[in-house]
């Protein structure tokens, strides 16, 4: 019963361990030039600390929810993707037009000029 | 044919609408007219055909009904827009449309220049849909829809000069009279369709539904109670006793209006709808009885008063509410035929006799206008003469009087014969009937003279007005004398349809034409009144000779009298009054019958009007209205409050409507 | 490997969702690929492929065809109410355009954005699956919101859009736990099925789970058709909105509003039929009255047809309350006139008022009467109708609502629904004396009247009038109509 969980067990074990190594073994070798930079949490230059209610650019919304509604197409793809053989016609017609109406969507974006940062 | 008698109504309509909302902008004169006039007389070619069809089928299959669309159905109460077409409102939309067709004619000579030109052509379509939805209507509630419409367009018309203070308030007094009779309409429909649903489970309005099943109908009783009603409705419409004054006050409006709507059609609509519905109306001998007293009444009434007018439509309009009387006689004493006969005869002579005194009036205003004279063009006292400058007019006029006299051969003679002999010899009001003759008789004495007064008066001796105004009387033009021309011919010849029988017999036997046209329509109400009529001795044919004998005599002496006085001894009509002062101001000032209304009705209404509005309504009713509207109101100001625009506390709402919701079903 | 089964499906019913979600999609690319300016002929699209629509809706007229394994059906109740989505949709396109040049906000992207909401509530209307009437429900409210503040100029547009989508959202929560909870009662989400479920319960009106999934879904609805206490956001979003996008809110939504909770109720639970006319009894007379009340008081004129809107959904809910032929059937007549006499009511509006939704108050109409008569009779008829007074189809309406109630027994509340209705005439008699018993306080270039606006007001009009002389026969429909749910 619980056999059917060991490949996960396996999986865990091995993606803990590599990220355990990978500090351990970086810290151990690495040389150590400490500046403030360095030391900040991101060193992006995000401020890490001030107000919160500062004032984020409506394009990083933009192309935030963008980029969930184009996600989800991924995810409708995938087990289309999987049992594929299984829906045939019925189903390539489907996601065909699926498809298709998202990329109305997508030329409606791109023409109105959503795509562009500047 | 019958089966587009929907075009009847529908016509007038379309003239309404086109001369209602476009008329001002077409603003030619020639256009708009011949739009409105069109209108009718394409209803009147489809209502020949009907006529005609009708007369090619068998008696009894000259019924037909038309349903053009369910219009209110709810539970047990239901009304179609349907039409129904039968021998009676053949005749009824023959008059209409023949009659209102030439009117239409006629004004547009009349009402030439006239400011608001396409607005009285679109009242007058209108009218005409009114009317011939009103004789048409299958039902009561179609009926009274015309029948409120007429109304409505009458008071529009009476009041077409609103500028003129006298126009408004004589629009006013129709309307409030008629509305007065309206309501008494009302009243009887509901409760003849409240009597048959709550005691035969027939749930109708429906006048074909309600003769089939008028024998459940009891003798008097609840059936005086709706028919009494439906009198009053129709003494409104009609100017009977009590309700007539409104009608000679009416002549303020144009003179096409006087002729189409206040003598040859609206005002017979109370008489038609008698006629309508005779099977109801002859279950109740009290109602009868009552109709043909105030119908006697109205006649001699009316006909006293018309003797001392000197305004030439006034004396036309008391003539008009005499001839009613001699109709609602007719129908009072079971002459259902007799009574609609009149209502023929009379549109023809008395819309002849109103045109003809419009063409009068037209010269007299032209005249006196030219030479800028302030002289009222509707006084008699100042006409005379005329006889040389309007020849047309005249002729015509003087056969449309000798018509409404009733001298043998023209068409008056024919009706008011058969309605004073019917009234002679019905078997239902007993001893009565020899006073309903004899007012009728006197009432015909009194016509006569009054009538050839205003002939005398009009064309005949000299002109009274100023020499340099009569050469400017003239004749009236084609569009006005053709359908006065029309019309006379009618007046003249019209009644040969209808002869009555003993001269019918004399000519070899030629049939009342008329009365067997109408037999099948009222064969039920013949039959029901053979309930409670008695049948004494059948008067001989000799006898019939002599009462017919009596009354040209009657006529005669009538013309006789206005001869001597108008005519041969001027000086006569000053003495008579000098000698009988008293009598001569009464009848002058109407028997003081619109004093009187005043002092009984319209005075005590003014004071507690007065009393409610300055005592009643300002302390009472407005402290309590005012006081609920402050609750109210401060009501709306704290939900206004609440309304504080702040998402939160709307959520909070929501969230609180949810729990309590909630909370409510869960734990009750 | 087995395959799976594909069910047969019959796009019938659901055919003129699918011509107006292209022709949308095809003209928001005709937008973005023409040349900026002048979109009338968006609009002019648009009203050719709504009369489409409606020509492929009415040809449905009579037929009863299940489809998607009883998630959508085509009947005549659906067929009914997706013509009074047409019509409002249809004339509100026709007061758009004008508008939107006026107030220079005119992107092309309204259109495709109603014909969206238009799909959303023919959903509805024709939904037999809850998560279909849900999903209905989303795409009519998802382009409501965005249709709501569209006018991103104006401050108070953007502040109805955001508040409607606010507490749009909340109140989708609570439909969507609702529907959740009645879910798991039943163990079904199609209508039909939930109502044989519920139909062998031994006693559920003491089920505390569908009950509470019944009285949640209920709540979700009032807020869309702006029933008291839910109605909070109508006023400020119906003010704020653009004035075309405030009509067609009035009358479309509220609709569908109507459509999916009669579907629910009298399909899916009529026998909890005691528990939801008592809930449906509080909430109409709360929603009649507050909504007369607050209306007295308000100038704006706006505001006062949003509080008059809320009190209609009151009167429409008293012929649901009643919930048998009569009343059902005169829900679905007045929703059609209603329609017709709002969006007459809001037309006009646009004509008075000026530039950046200014001169909207009821002073603003003072004179009305004689400047622009033919306007003001327009106006004076829709009042009328809204007031119900005879022989408009107002009237005829509420007659057959508040008949609908005391046939049932329920005579209070047709008591209290005549006493709201007598009270609301008199702030549509207020406008009235200002049109023709004031004289104008200024001077100012009218509006003009362009041939699109012309023409929703004949058809407003005509739609005011005809049903109350004439109601025998759409009441024929709506009595067809609700005769087969």
């Amino acid at each position: 019963m619980l056999g059917a969980y060991l490949p996960i067990l396996l999986l865990v074990i091995v993606a803990v361990g590599f990220g355990l190594c990978s500090l351990v073994f970086s810290s151990l070798i690495g040389p150590k030039k400490i500046s403030a930079l360095k030391l900040s949490p991101y060193e992006s230059g995000c401020e890490p600390v001030g107000t919160a209610r500062e004032r984020f650019s409506i394009k990083f919304y933009l192309i935030a929810m963008l980029f969930i509604l184009f996600d989800i197409e991924a995810v409708f793809l995938y087990p289309w993707a999987i049992l594929y053989k299984k829906l045939g016609v019925f189903g390539l017609v489907e996601m065909g037009l699926f498809i298709v109406i998202l990329f109305v969507g997508y030329i409606y974006v791109w023409k109105k000029g959503a795509l562009e940062w500047e | 044919m019958f089966d587009n008698v929907w075009l009847i109504p529908l016509f007038p309509l379309i003239g309404f609408l086109i001369n209602g909302f476009f008329g001002k902008k077409i603003k030619n004169e020639a256009v708009i007219g011949g739009i409105g006039t069109l209108m009718i007389f394409m209803s009147f070619i489809v209502s020949c055909g009907i006529l005609l069809q009708m007369i090619g089928l068998p008696p009894e299959q000259r019924v037909f009904e038309k349903v053009l669309f369910p219009w209110i159905h709810s539970g047990n109460f239901k009304a179609d827009m349907a039409f129904l077409v039968d021998p009676l409102s053949a005749v009824m939309i023959m008059v209409v449309t023949g009659v209102g067709s030439l009117i239409h004619l006629y004004s547009i000579g009349y009402m030439h220049g006239e400011e608001g030109f396409y607005r009285f052509f679109a009242y007058l379509n209108l009218f005409c849909m009114s009317m011939l939805l009103l004789v048409l209507g299958n039902n009561m509630l179609v009926m009274f829809i015309g029948w409120e419409g007429v109304g409505l367009c009458s008071y529009l018309l009476i009041g077409y000069y609103f500028h003129k203070k006298s126009a408004g308030d004589a629009a006013k007094k129709a309307f409030v009279m008629n509305r007065v009779g309206d309501f008494g309409f009302l009243i009887g429909l509901f409760t003849l369709y409240w009597w048959f649903g709550s005691n035969h489970n027939i749930w109708t309005i429906n006048f074909t539904e309600i003769k089939a099943a008028s024998h459940l109908l009891p003798y008097g009783g609840v059936v005086t109670v709706a028919t009494l009603c439906f009198f009053v409705g129709a003494t409104g419409k009609s100017a009977q006793i009590p309700l007539f004054t409104w009608l000679p006050d009416a002549m303020e409006g144009p003179t096409p209006v006087s002729a189409l709507i206040h003598a040859a059609t609206m005002v017979t609509a109370g008489v038609y709808m008698i006629g309508r519905m005779s099977f109801v109306f002859i279950k109740s001998p009290e109602t009868m009885m009552v109709i043909a007293v105030v119908g006697a009444a109205t006649a001699i009434f009316a006909a006293t008063i018309g003797t001392a007018q000197n305004d030439i439509k006034r004396v036309l309009a008391y003539s008009t509410v005499s001839q009613l009387g001699f109709m609602f006689l007719a129908m009072g004493v079971g002459a259902f035929t007799a009574g609609i006969f009149h209502l023929m005869t009379h549109a023809f002579f008395k819309a002849c006799l109103f045109l003809g005194s419009g063409s009068v009036i037209h010269s007299m205003h032209h005249a006196l206008h030219k030479i800028h004279s302030h002289d009222d063009a509707q006084d008699m006292r100042n006409m005379g003469g005329l006889r040389s400058a309007m020849p047309i007019t005249f002729i015509t006029f003087l056969v449309s009087t000798i018509a409404i006299s009733g001298i043998p051969g023209f068409s008056g003679f024919f009706s008011k014969d058969e309605i004073l002999w019917q009234a002679f010899a019905n078997p239902y009001h007993g001893g009565l009937n020899i006073v309903l003759w004899g007012v009728g008789a006197l009432a015909a004495c009194f016509t006569a003279f009054y009538m050839f007064r205003l002939v005398f008066m009009t064309f005949f001796g000299e002109c009274r007005i100023n020499a340099k105004a009569k050469s400017y009387l003239h004749e009236s033009p084609l569009v006005i004398t053709i359908p006065l021309m029309v019309l006379g011919f009618l007046a003249a010849v019209g009644g040969y349809i209808g002869l009555p029988k003993l001269i019918g017999d004399m000519f070899g036997g030629i049939p009342n034409y008329f009365e067997h046209w109408l037999e099948p329509v009222f064969a039920l109400a013949n039959q029901y009144s053979a309930q409670y009529a008695h049948h004494g001795a059948h008067p001989s044919h000799a006898f019939e000779w002599s009462l017919m004998g009596l009354s040209v005599v009657i006529a005669l002496i009538g013309i006789g009298i206005a001869f001597t006085m108008y005519v041969q001894n001027k000086d006569l009509p000053g003495k008579f009054t000098a000698t009988f002062p008293a009598l001569h101001r009464a009848v002058y000032n109407k028997w003081y019958i619109d004093e009187l209304y005043d002092f009984i009705f319209v005075n005590p209404c003014k004071a507690f009007g007065q009393f409610l509005w300055k005592g009643f309504d300002v302390i009472v009713v407005d402290g309590v209205v005012n006081g609920v509207a402050n609750v109210v109101m401060g009501f709306s100001g704290i939900f206004r409050y609440i309304q504080s625009g702040y998402i939160y506390n709307y959520a909070f709402s929501m969230a609180l409507g949810v729990v309590a919701i909630l909370g409510y079903y869960i734990f009750k | 490997m087995d395959m799976i089964s594909i069910p047969v499906v019959n796009m019938t019913p659901i055919l003129p969702e699918i011509f107006l979600s292209v022709l949308a999609m095809v003209l928001l690319l005709l937008n973005v690929f023409s040349p900026s300016g002048k979109k009338s002929y968006l609009a002019y699209i648009s009203f050719i492929g709504i009369a489409a629509t409606a020509v492929l809706v009415g040809a449905g007229w009579g037929g009863h065809i299940e489809s998607f394994s009883g998630a959508v059906i085509l009947d005549n109740f659906a067929t009914f109410f997706k013509m009074i989505f047409l019509l409002a949709a249809g004339l509100t396109v026709l007061i758009s355009d004008q508008y939107m040049e006026r107030e220079e906000c005119n992107h092309g992207e309204l259109y495709p954005l109603i014909l969206f909401t238009v799909v959303g509530m023919m959903l509805m209307a024709s939904g037999t699956d809850l998560m279909t009437i849900f999903l209905g429900l989303e795409v009519m409210s998802v382009s409501l919101y965005v249709l709501a503040g569209f006018n991103r100029n104006n401050k108070k547009s953007n502040e109805a859009g955001l508040k409607y989508f606010l507490l749009g959202a909340f109140s989708t929560g609570f439909l969507l736990y609702g529907m959740a909870l009645t879910y798991g009662a039943t163990g079904t989400t199609r209508v039909y099925k939930i109502a044989s479920v519920v139909g062998q319960m031994t006693l559920p009106s003491a089920n505390i789970m569908l009950l509470a999934g019944m009285l949640l879904m209920m709540t979700g609805f009032a807020f869309k058709i702006a029933a008291a206490p839910f109605h909070m956001w109508t006023p400020d979003v119906y003010e704020g909105a653009p004035t075309p996008m405030t009509a067609f809110m009035s009358a479309g939504p509220k609709a569908a509003g109507f459509a999916a909770l009669l579907r629910i109720l009298l399909v899916a639970l009529p026998t909890l039929q005691i528990e939801w006319s008592q809930l449906l009894w509080v909430l109409a007379v709360l929603t009649m009255t507050v909504g007369n009340i607050t209306a007295l008081r308000q100038d704006n004129i706006k505001r006062m047809l949003a509080y008059s809107s809320i009190a209609h959904a009151g009167y429409a809910l008293v012929g649901l309350v009643a919930g048998n032929g009569t009343g059902t059937a005169g829900i679905l007549f007045y929703m059609l006139s209603y329609a017709f006499m709002n969006i007459g009511a809001f037309a006009i509006i646009i004509l008075v008022s000026k530039k950046g939704e200014t001169n909207g108050n009821v002073m603003d109409f003072a004179g009305l009467g004689f400047k622009r008569p033919l306007l003001a009779v327009a106006m004076t008829i829709f009042l009328f109708s809204l007031a119900g007074m005879p022989p408009t189809a107002g009237f005829i309406g509420k007659f057959y609502l508040f008949s609908g109630a005391v046939q049932k027994g329920y005579i209070w509340l047709a008591v209290i629904g005549v006493l709201n209705s007598a009270a609301s005439v008199y702030y549509y008699l207020r406008v009235m004396v200002y049109m023709y018993m004031k004289e104008p306080t200024e001077e100012f270039e009218w509006t003009q009247v362009t041939a699109p606006v012309a023409l929703a007001l004949i058809i407003s009009v005509a739609g005011s009038m005809i049903p109350g002389i004439v109601p025998s026969f759409i009441l024929e429909f709506a009595q067809q109509a609700v005769k087969l749910i």
